[in-house]
């Protein structure tokens, strides 16, 4: 009795798991409908719930709930936009949860959150799925090390050398005679994908350590004279110097301008041909204006869209 | 759990049959109200391990399948997302033995000479002293531990030894050995004071010292209880995941002291937050061969304990 008690539970837990990773294919068509069938539902819910507040407030008030999931390289930009829509839409909740750039892609493309996040441009074959893509935002890559470290500009070069294993030694760079600590982030981070992408060393990287968060790079290097990480733009502090990369000190400027070549796209997948919920579409959009462009600065991002 | 088991064994039966005569005859509904509760409360863990243990094997096999069990575990090379992904968890199996042996080699002398101090050789106002302060070490969370391993043991190596970098084996086994440090004292300590005073007395009647009676009577005698401790030790060494995380360097090489290694559970810790497809799926068969490593090793916990009632 208790082993098929346990069974059932088991085999419960099993199909919500195998429900999680389901992909293309026929299942996510029915998935798409379902969603939108929901997200419909919550709206009249809310509206009914609400409605004598929001009549005659805004011009345009609408309520309801977007789920946006994918790059937690992005969670910066979607806490700001979460406050800013916040306060132009009151009655429309913003979800954000981070579970990196792929399963982003994948769960918009099955259609359980309204929103994909990734911190990468999409590729042809995701494309060829139905994904399109929303650039929000351009996220500038910085190749951080050790205040006291001497070597301050690097050539994209030099960076691949040094994360292939080639350079091993600061003094070939011109820098002092110690050990290259070389930091990078787990296999399956965004911001990984994103820099060995751009500098061409995918699946070559020789890594001295490996950490499951951009704060812990950081950390790391600003504990370290010998080390060098990659970190986003906007997660760089003064514990830790960005160096020029090919002569460019990575800035927003030099971002926005294309100049600073380790840069990436802060891209909003949606899915063509799937109707986005009033509240989805209307929190797209806002997100795809000017007016964002300041929230996209604060966090510590450049806005295409300025 | 185990610790506590061991502590009370002696005492808790005798106290149970005095409560269970003194109120036999009373309440009736309400006895057997409490009856239930109980009885589903015990339900609900047995259920709990049974749904963990069925939920890993479920989850853990299709990959083992998938990659086969001869490469996933002798395969030398991990690398999840490559273009051609390598799933061979050797390195981390071997990182996770050798981490352990580390700890034990470190911990288990300084614990067990701990022990004997608190229980034969200090003076009862100082053990009073040092018995809390070492139950308070067992009381700080792990991520303490790594946090002032990063801060303090890092750097250290990385000046010591000129490399590049502090996180290395070397410093997983010195916060490890730490870290169980206050399982094997309390553990030794207890099957320590558990030795007949006869014995020891006995010893020294025989014109012994006092030294050569704690190495040659006392020790011996306690040796299935200290065997526990080591034990206990082991387990938790090889189930720790957030300290070690923050001072091994996490990258899947062969084990060196003084490289960069990822265990059993920061291989699984690293990597579970962005995984996908395949690559999750053999986060859970490494959580399959954790489960059984810890499994055995309470097996072994179970026979020393066994033998040390019985003996």
């Amino acid at each position: 009795m208790k082993k098929f008690l346990a069974l059932v539970m088991a085999a419960v837990m099993m199909t919500a798991l195998l429900a999680g990773c389901a992909g293309g294919g026929n299942n996510a068509g029915d998935a798409a409908d379902n969603t939108t069938g929901n997200t419909t539902n919550n709206t009249t819910q809310n509206d009914t719930g609400s409605a004598d507040d929001t009549t005659g407030g805004e011009t345009a008030a609408i309520s309801g709930t977007v789920n946006t999931d994918g790059s937690t390289s992005m969670a910066d930009v979607m806490a700001a936009f979460q406050e800013s829509f916040g306060d132009i839409q009151p009655d429309v909740t913003v979800n954000y949860s981070g579970t990196g750039s792929g399963s982003g892609i994948t769960n918009v493309l099955a259609g359980t959150v309204d929103i994909g996040l990734s911190s990468r441009a999409l590729t042809d074959e995701e494309k060829a799925e139905g994904a399109v893509e929303n650039i929000v935002a351009l996220d500038g890559v910085a190749i951080v090390v050790h205040p006291e470290n001497t070597v301050t500009d690097l050539t994209i070069e030099q960076i691949a050398q040094i994360y292939t294993g080639e350079i091993t030694n600061w003094s070939e760079l011109g820098g002092a005679d110690a050990p290259i600590a070389v930091i990078g982030r787990d296999a399956a981070s965004g911001t990984r994908g994103a820099f060995e992408e751009i500098v061409g060393v995918e699946d070559q990287c020789v890594y001295t350590n490996e950490y499951e968060s951009t704060g812990e790079v950081i950390g790391s290097v600003a504990g370290n004279p010998n080390a060098i990480g990659y970190a986003s733009l906007s997660a760089v502090d003064d514990t830790v110097v960005a160096v020029q990369v090919n002569g460019v000190a990575p800035s927003e400027a030099t971002v926005a301008d294309g100049t600073y070549e380790i840069q990436r796209p802060f891209v909003m997948v949606t899915v063509e041909g799937t109707e986005l919920s009033e509240a989805a579409q209307a929190f797209l959009d806002w997100a795809m204006s000017a007016d964002a462009a300041d929230e996209v600065e604060a966090a510590g991002c450049v806005s295409p869209n300025a | 759990m185990n610790e506590q088991s061991l502590y009370s064994s002696s005492a808790v039966p005798k106290q149970k049959s005095a409560r269970r005569m003194g109120k036999a005859g009373g309440r009736r509904p309400l006895e057997s109200v409490m009856q239930m509760i109980f009885f589903i409360c015990g339900f609900i863990a047995i259920a709990f391990v049974l749904v963990i243990t069925i939920y890993l094997i479920i989850s853990g096999l299709p990959a083992i399948r998938e990659i086969g069990l001869v490469n996933f575990l002798f395969g030398e090379e991990w690398a999840s997302t490559a273009e051609e992904p390598k799933f061979g968890i050797l390195p981390m199996i071997l990182t996770s033995i050798y981490g352990t042996a580390g700890a034990i080699v470190i911990g288990v002398p300084i614990g067990f000479l701990m022990a004997v101090f608190l229980s034969k050789v200090a003076p009862r106002k100082v053990a009073n002293v040092v018995r809390p302060v070492v139950d308070l070490l067992a009381g700080i969370p792990s991520i303490v531990y790594g946090l002032v391993g990063l801060m303090v043991l890092v750097p250290f190596i990385r000046e010591a030894f000129n490399t590049a970098a502090g996180e290395s084996l070397l410093a997983a086994i010195v916060v490890l050995a730490v870290m169980i440090l206050p399982s094997i004292i309390s553990v030794s300590e207890t099957a320590l004071n558990a030795v007949p005073r006869e014995y020891e007395e006995a010893s020294l009647a025989l014109g012994a010292t006092d030294i050569e009676t704690y190495f040659r009577i006392s020790a011996p005698a306690a040796k299935s209880g200290i065997a526990a401790a080591v034990v206990l030790g082991v387990g938790r060494a090889i189930g720790e995941a957030m300290a070690i995380m923050m001072v091994a360097g996490n990258v899947a090489n062969m084990p060196n002291l003084l490289s960069s290694v990822r265990f059993l559970t920061t291989g699984i810790a690293v990597e579970l937050a962005y995984s996908s497809g395949l690559q999750r799926q053999a986060l859970f068969s490494i959580g399959l061969v954790l489960f059984l490593f810890i499994m055995c090793i309470n097996v072994i916990l179970n026979v020393f304990l066994k033998r040390d009632k019985e003996g």
